[in-house]
């Protein structure tokens, strides 16, 4: 029987469930696709609610990768998994053959491809970009437009890819939200003389302090909040980007013209989770994220024994909600290896 | 009941107490995908006929789910049945079956059938 333990993904998950059980003295091969650690991390430039940039939560993770019990291999993927007995058998796209005796699954979500949701333009129009665009322009310094010059008017809309049935996804991505709101505060900030409006169907701000934050974007930044789904996106005579929606609020239809607009992409099931889901025959849920085996007090816990789920693999969460729910896999694991001599 | 410490005029309320419910039964009955609406206003947005005149799918959705069906049959015959609501709406439902059941069952109600 193997004492090590395979972590598929090298995101916040993967690398604090690695920590965990390397501190515990099992040794850990971390299996990651990219060139460094931290997944989305790395593309990302403030964090919400409290705008820390990403770079320290990197470093933090980085930090823990330092453990010598702990291996990476970059820049490779799972490409097969195999049970034999008690053992798991992986092999890499590079070829590495590893046994352990668990497998923590930390494969992370993917973001919606905007360009799916055709009517809004993305890939069409210059000046439509998605969340992640926007974080690339703040890290970069500059928010302009393709034109080269900074945008007055900007439009966020909420549920790119979530909460809409005909993009497939009828969950919440839950943290969108929050994005929305940051993002515009930062814009605010940073253009001070533009304008932000959000298009939103409800405002989900269920994480601590959240609500404050939406609160600062209205009071401090004059961030406009409009109720009403963005239902089409195209092109006036001069140019600039027109949305259709409605006021729901004032019951009439909106006429608003901008310059730039931002969609705010949900989070989907990752293309290397739906591989392992089918290698190892782990359910999945109609959301398509892993379904463990109980909602409630075994959200870590797979249909596969020696099979455990950290982090957004599962269902999205924010960056304090995947550590958490990556430590607690770590103790599903020790608790299984121990249970099974290993 | 017990008195407010100000007045309002009988017509500022949706009377959960007497209002008809019975279009919106009917309705959600034959085109169940009806009781998903969320009131995005995505119908709307796009609707061919809120271009030209005061219409709202959205606000028709939710007057019949409220029981306020004198103002279904003010605004109802607006709609070209086009359907372009129902290529945009988030939640799956219906429109145009919906728009259609209605005037059916504003029909039936107005002949006392419902
Ligand atoms: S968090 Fe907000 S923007 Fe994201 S899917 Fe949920 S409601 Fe939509
Ligand atoms: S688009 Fe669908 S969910 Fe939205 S208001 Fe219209 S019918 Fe309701
Ligand atoms: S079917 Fe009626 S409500 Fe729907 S878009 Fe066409 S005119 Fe508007």
């Amino acid at each position: 029987m193997s004492k090590n333990v395979i972590v598929i993904g090298g995101g916040a998950a993967g690398i604090e469930a690695a920590g965990q059980l390397a501190m515990a003295g099992y040794p850990v091969i971390i299996i990651e696709k990219g060139q460094e650690i931290g997944g989305h991390l790395l593309d990302w430039y403030h964090l919400f609610p409290d705008r820390r940039n990403s770079v320290e939560v990197v470093s933090y993770l980085n930090d823990i990768a330092e453990n010598r019990n702990i291996s990476i291999l970059k820049n490779r993927q799972t490409e097969k998994i195999e049970r034999n007995k008690g053992n798991f058998h992986l092999r890499t796209s590079a070829g590495d053959e590893i046994e352990a005796g668990a497998i923590v699954v930390a494969t992370g979500f993917d973001l919606f491809r905007s360009e799916k949701k055709e009517e809004y333009g993305y890939g069409i129009y210059d000046n439509v970009i998605t969340s992640a665009d926007l974080e690339k322009m703040f890290r970069a310094g500059d928010i302009l437009l393709k034109n080269g010059k900074a945008p007055s008017k900007i439009g966020l809309v909420h549920c790119v890819g979530s909460r809409d049935e005909k993009s497939g996804n009828l969950y919440c991505s839950k943290l969108c939200c929050v994005t929305a709101v940051k993002q515009a505060i930062e814009l605010r900030e940073k253009l001070p003389s533009s304008k932000v409006f959000c298009f939103y169907m409800d405002m989900r701000m269920g994480g601590a302090h959240y609500e404050e934050l939406y609160l600062e974007a209205q009071e401090k930044h004059a961030v406009s909040f409009i109720r009403g789904k963005v239902s089409e996106v195209g092109v006036a005579h001069n140019g600039s980007l027109v949305i259709k929606a409605e006021d729901t609020l004032a019951g009439r239809p909106i006429r608003i013209e901008l310059d730039m607009l931002v969609l705010m992409a949900g989070m989907e099931m990752s293309e290397g989770g739906r591989k392992i889901s089918s290698d190892l025959h782990l359910s999945t849920g109609s959301n398509r994220f892993f379904s463990s085996i109980d909602n409630h007090y075994g959200s870590n816990l797979s249909n596969e024994n020696g099979v455990f789920y950290a982090g957004t693999c599962t269902a999205p969460m924010s960056i304090p909600e995947t550590i958490s729910h990556a430590r607690a896999a770590a103790t599903e694991v020790i608790r299984y290896m121990k249970n099974t001599g290993k | 009941m017990s008195r407010f410490g100000f007045t309002i005029t009988k017509a500022r309320f949706i009377d959960y107490e007497s209002n008809d419910r019975r279009i919106s039964e009917y309705i959600s009955e034959m085109e169940p995908s009806f009781l998903r609406c969320i009131e995005c206003g995505c119908c709307s947005a796009t609707c061919t006929a809120a271009g030209f005149t005061k219409f709202s799918l959205r606000e028709l959705n939710i007057l019949i789910k409220r029981g306020e069906n004198k103002e279904i049959n003010k605004t109802i015959r607006k709609c070209m049945l086009c359907g372009k609501c129902t290529l945009v709406c988030p939640r799956g439902v219906n429109t145009r079956n919906v728009i259609t059941l209605a005037k059916e069952a504003y029909q039936k109600a107005e002949n006392h059938a419902v």
